[in-house]
């Protein structure tokens, strides 16, 4: 690349880079420039005297994080919750989809389909709400729940045990019918021959389902649950902010929410931006660490 | 109608907690905010998306890989939101729609999305475009943009869902009430139960009954138009996430 052709390049293309200017100018400001001023997380930062004036400290908020009460806290319940999601909320829409699958008429398969898709499109306030009101004393889930367990009918959002539970199963809730359409549309790319094959063998439904349809999957469920593992520190923490209240932090406070709580509302900033820092970290950690694994499973990777 | 007790039929029928929910002039502001929100949304992250994968699906040009490093690195790290904040306070957009808009213009997802569909697009048609003299502008309206409508309308889509969801970054950067979107005015009915202006007028005793069933008038009223909407553009969400499936 010499000079010369720099400058032919430039004269030939200076449209295109014309109208890539604003595409950069919007990364340096917004993804580039916070990167930038994540270096608070070194400091002692006060607004008044700005990331040039303000004390460099080192690693001190690092250290008085990972030595916190917090630390160990925070990790396990967004590892937890994450491997619950992980376990529970992946393999809810591949069963969704086997069912679905075997459901004959065409009317009741996308009627169906419509039904469960249907709560992705509801907002998180009014799902939040929506829990809030079903696992209150008095809420039909809450009764349900006392009657089963003869409880006392405390509120359930109250009850640290519970909350991952209720997380979760909202969590399947809303988002089981939407990522069952992967599923589905990998399921009809399966040649009818084969089904045909083995009734002709007198293969019932079942073992159809078992050794036709889930191996026909089974590539897409691996994909899946790469792209998933390389997200495992990321919990929904928006719905956790509606959620939680004090009396269930022991299970229901991540690392995100301590993060808004310190930053946000203490205006901690320094402290905050390095649990923050520490959290991109390990997820950038994870990410690099599932594309290899893919790589090596499917030989190719995710980019 | 709320009673005191487990009923199995309804207790007669009332539109009042409706009337009282749509008297609440802040579901009106916050919708029109929040329309404001979506179609500037819509408009922005389209123009922006559409410019930067159409330069980057061109070829022959030096520096585009380089430059899709540079896009690219930001999905793997992120600064976190503290660091966010300072920037987009620091810009001086606390209490604008900029602050809602302009951070998010760019989905980098989205664009790797589009370039991928501008790439599949055949070279030939391309060249012999420019050999006919059409310039980046004519080659871009009238024949990258008309081909790529699918993918083009996907992003419009998930776009809209967004904007018309968001709630957590507004709550951080909006502190003026006539600035609420929908979803934020929502949340305070609905979950920090400030329906007492609402029910103002009403007994008492009566307030907290009727407050309880203004909660879910307005539920109904903000969530039957998406769910109106819905069926009709289903197909097109189907298209999308399998879109997302293709490429991560």
């Amino acid at each position: 690349m010499n000079r010369r052709s720099i400058a032919r390049d430039f004269k030939r293309n200076k449209w295109l880079y014309a109208l890539a200017l604003p595409v950069v100018i919007y990364y340096v400001l917004f993804q580039y420039l916070p990167m930038y001023g994540a270096v608070i997380a070194f400091q002692n930062y006060t607004p008044m005297r700005g990331i040039w004036g303000s004390e460099w400290i080192g690693l001190e908020h690092f250290h008085s994080f990972f030595n916190s009460y917090y630390f160990w806290r925070l990790l396990g319940n967004t590892v937890l919750l994450s491997l619950y999601s992980l376990l529970f909320e992946f393999t809810a829409p591949i069963i969704l989809a086997l069912l679905i699958h075997e459901v004959r008429s065409r009317y009741i398969k996308s009627f169906v389909q419509t039904v469960s898709f249907m709560p992705y499109f509801i907002s998180l306030i009014v799902v939040s709400s929506l829990i809030k009101d079903l696992t209150h004393s008095g809420g039909i889930v809450n009764l349900v729940y006392t009657w089963l367990t003869g409880g006392d009918g405390q509120d359930m959002l109250q009850q640290p045990g519970l909350f991952r539970g209720i997380y979760v199963l909202s969590e399947i809730w809303q988002r089981m019918g939407w990522e069952s359409i992967i599923y589905a549309a990998a399921l009809t790319t399966i040649p009818r021959e084969q089904y045909e094959a083995a009734r002709i063998d007198g293969a019932s439904r079942f073992r159809q389902m078992i050794s036709i349809t889930l191996p026909g999957l089974l590539p897409t469920i691996m994909v899946m649950g790469i792209l998933r593992m390389g997200r495992l520190l990321e919990v929904g923490y928006e719905k956790i902010l509606l959620l939680y209240n004090p009396v269930i932090y022991e299970t229901a406070d991540v690392v995100s929410t301590f993060v808004y709580r310190k930053g946000l509302l203490d205006n901690d900033w320094s402290f905050s931006s390095a649990i923050g820092l520490f959290n991109s970290a390990i997820n950038l950690l994870l990410l690099l660490s599932a594309n290899a694994l893919s790589r090596k499973i499917n030989q190719n990777s995710l980019w | 109608m709320a009673s005191g007790s487990l009923l199995w039929k309804p207790a007669g029928f009332s539109m009042l907690a409706y009337e009282r929910a749509l008297a609440n002039l802040a579901i009106w502001t916050g919708y029109g905010n929040t329309i404001k929100l979506v179609a500037g949304g819509i408009v922005l992250n389209l123009t922006m998306t559409i410019v930067a994968a159409y330069v980057l699906s061109r070829r022959l040009v030096l520096w585009n890989k380089l430059l899709m490093q540079f896009i690219v690195v930001t999905m793997f790290f992120n600064a976190g939101l503290i660091p966010f904040y300072l920037v987009v306070k620091g810009m001086g957009l606390m209490n604008t729609l900029g602050a809602l808009l302009l951070p998010f213009a760019i989905h980098t997802f989205h664009l790797i999305i589009l370039r991928t569909a501008f790439l599949s697009l055949p070279a030939e048609l391309e060249e012999s475009a420019q050999i006919d003299g059409a310039n980046h502008l004519t080659l871009l309206l009238h024949i990258v943009l008309p081909l790529s409508l699918p993918v083009i309308s996907v992003i419009v889509l998930y776009t809209a869902a967004d904007k018309w969801n968001m709630w957590f970054i507004p709550s951080v950067f909006i502190q003026e009430r006539t600035l609420y979107p929908l979803q934020l005015v929502l949340r305070e009915i609905l979950l920090n139960n400030a329906t007492d202006n609402i029910s103002y007028g009403a007994g008492v005793g009566e307030a907290a009954k009727i407050g309880e069933t203004i909660k879910y008038a307005t539920i109904v009223i903000c969530t039957v138009p998406v769910l109106v909407i819905y069926p009709f553009l289903q197909k097109y969400f189907v298209k999308s996430a399998l879109v997302g499936a293709i490429k991560g």
